[in-house]
């Protein structure tokens, strides 16, 4: 036992939970920090659906119908859908009500937007897992391939590819993918009713794969972007110059010692891309018809759909600050210089 | 002097070493390549804004509705009888207006914000990056997206809401800077020579973060361009029958399979674009920042 393990005991114990109470300060500030903008996300997207030309009452009726109205039967309408109140009160009532889990109404359907938002989040999910795991699949590959020998063949050829997810938008992806797969092998898995994963796995998987594919195409290009410089890096150290001495086989080296070192940019770049997946997801589900969140929003947008846009855009935006706010503190937690710095 | 030293410490070049830039673009291929393509685009694009399409985009001729790519329509007709060439260039220069006027607010803006929020103290900062964190809450498309269908339908408001969507980016990416730039001996010395707060933000630190800010503002080109193809393509973007290449892109997706030209033509369009700003972009920041001259 060495002499200075027991006397530097209590200064290591005092220093752990030093840097605990500096970790729970930090944590709670952003925290606190999440709820603020969140507090700022409900007043924005309150503002910009008050602002959308027509209310309710034309959205429901039709322009002309509500034209023609008498005053009285406007007032009515407008007292019925809380139209008459001022907008402070308005906001107040509609965030009292998310709150307590009421998020509204759909006019057209009747139903509740919680349950709607319910059945097509888990859809959303489940395309944004998938197109992950394809993002990881291209993406880390196609940066070890580039990283093997920098500006050599092999890497112009990958980042050829990284240009070309970079540069595809996947309206015009998804849209030749479906055509060419349609018209040359005839298959078509959209074309019938969207089966969900737990009642039609196999119909579902088919369903989800092209969409997922599309939208993990698009995200490949950060992954490849972010992990071929990671690499790069990490292979210029000299503990793997070390390894490469010692006789660690290449494969072995490029994978453990170098890849290893190199994840955390690439955890956290595929954890920033989460709302890059949200957005694409509108696009995507619009093209492939898989009723999921983005789709919802984009429904309500076109029917004026005030209820539903506003609390769908506000749960969209609230996973997203939950998800940013669960990658920040799992860094601190994967990465050690980032909870010491 | 002292800018070229703090300017090292930056990581980027400035001042007297400008032409060098220029040539060290030039010199690498991916520059080479942007710079070209950039240019044809465009070139193309200010011929269609005077006028200069072989056919009128938005002249409608049924007889030659949908008809294969022909020396009289190079890539081919729409179900209009459209001209689908002159309407991808006329589409291009609808793109890149939308995609310029989106830019240039969001970086003068972004970057006086940003500027502001790391010179200034908690007052000014605080609601910048309040505002900031709030806009960084929604997914980019999904709040151009709301904004844009929030105010009548008009390239102006496509423009203003992929604006208000990037004014955050800029924030952050001259914010760091300005951090540093304010405890750098040349800004202090200024204080102490009695210059103006203006002078010192015009004169001293803008001009050490505009390089950042170039490179910046080519990549958000290549995003704001997607975005209004995007914003087009689910019908949320500029109206017709203005061409724009996503809208266009949306027409051709019933008809590709007995058309395949409808689609071709205005998809590669778009992807030749957008491969040019971002090998451009790539270029310029090569150029700009030696840390990643060599292996960028």
């Amino acid at each position: 036992m060495p002499p200075y393990a027991a006397a530097s005991g209590g200064t290591d114990a005092e220093g752990v939970s030093h840097v605990q109470t500096v970790l729970a300060h930090r944590v709670t500030r952003r925290v606190v920090e999440a709820v603020l903008t969140l507090l700022g996300v409900a007043v924005l997207v309150f503002v910009m659906l008050r602002v959308i030309p027509g209310n309710q009452i034309t959205a429901t009726l039709g322009t002309e119908a509500s034209a023609a109205l008498t005053p009285g039967q406007q007032a009515a309408l407008r007292a019925y859908y809380g139209l008459d109140q001022p907008p402070v009160v308005q906001f107040f009532g509609w965030l009292g009500n998310v709150l307590g889990g009421n998020l509204g109404i759909s006019q057209r359907t009747g139903q509740s937007v919680l349950d709607m938002t319910l059945a097509a989040l888990p859809v959303t999910i489940e395309l944004a897992i998938l197109a992950t795991l394809f993002g990881l699949l291209l993406g880390v590959p196609l940066a070890m391939l580039s990283a093997s020998r920098a500006n050599g063949a092999r890497d112009a050829a990958g980042q050829l590819v990284g240009l070309a997810a970079l540069s595809i938008p996947s309206f015009l992806l998804g849209a030749v993918l479906l055509a060419f797969v349609s018209k040359y092998f005839h298959y078509n898995p959209s074309a019938q009713g969207f089966a969900r994963l737990l009642s039609d796995p196999g119909l579902n998987l088919q369903q989800m794969l092209f969409p997922s594919l599309v939208l993990g195409f698009g995200l490949a290009a950060p992954i490849m972007r972010t992990g071929r410089s990671a690499l790069l890096e990490v292979q210029s150290q000299d503990f793997v110059r070390t390894a490469r001495g010692k006789g660690v086989a290449p494969l072995r080296v490029q994978i453990r010692h170098v890849l290893h070192n190199a994840l955390v940019p690439i955890v956290t770049m595929t954890g920033i891309q989460f709302g890059y997946l949200l957005g694409g997801a509108v696009v995507v589900e619009q093209i492939f018809s898989v009723p999921g969140i983005g789709r919802q929003v984009l429904i309500g947008l076109q029917q004026k759909e005030y209820a539903v846009v506003q609390s769908t855009v506000l749960v969209i935006a609230l996973s997203f600050v939950l998800v940013n706010l669960l990658t920040d503190l799992l860094y601190r937690v994967i990465d050690p210089r980032v909870r010491a710095s | 002097m002292t800018i070229d030293v703090t300017a090292a410490s930056l990581g980027v070049t400035v001042g007297r070493t400008r032409a060098p830039v220029w040539r060290r673009l030039l010199r690498s291929h991916s520059g080479q390549a942007g710079l070209l393509l950039t240019a044809i685009i465009a070139v193309s694009a200010a011929a269609a804004a005077f006028g200069l399409t072989p056919h009128d985009p938005i002249a409608q001729v049924p007889i030659d509705r949908l008809q294969a790519p022909s020396p009289t329509y190079w890539f081919g007709t729409d179900q209009f009888g459209r001209d689908i060439f002159s309407r991808s260039i006329a589409g291009v220069a609808n793109s890149l207006t939308v995609a310029i006027v989106a830019v240039s607010l969001s970086a003068v803006i972004g970057t006086l914000a940003g500027v502001s929020a790391g010179f200034f103290g908690g007052g000014v900062r605080a609601p910048i990056l309040a505002v900031t964190n709030v806009l960084f809450a929604f997914p980019p498309l999904l709040l151009a997206l709301s904004l844009a269908s929030a105010f009548a339908r008009s390239w102006v408001t496509i423009a203003v809401a992929i604006a208000i969507v990037y004014v955050p980016i800029f924030v952050r990416v001259t914010r760091g800077p300005v951090l540093s730039l304010r405890e750098s001996d040349f800004v202090k010395a200024a204080r102490v020579l009695g210059f103006p707060t203006s002078r010192i933000l015009f004169r001293h630190v803008l001009p050490n973060i505009l390089p950042i800010v170039i490179v910046q503002v080519t990549l958000s080109m290549s995003w704001a361009v997607l975005t209004e193809a995007s914003l087009s393509f689910l019908g949320l973007g500029t109206p017709p029958p203005a061409p724009s290449l996503g809208s266009m892109v949306l027409d051709a997706k019933t008809l590709v399979e007995s058309a395949w030209w409808t689609m071709a033509a205005p998809g590669a369009v778009i992807v030749i674009f957008v491969v040019g700003l971002n090998l451009l972009g790539d270029g310029l920041r090569d150029a700009l920042d030696p840390r990643h001259g060599d292996n960028g």
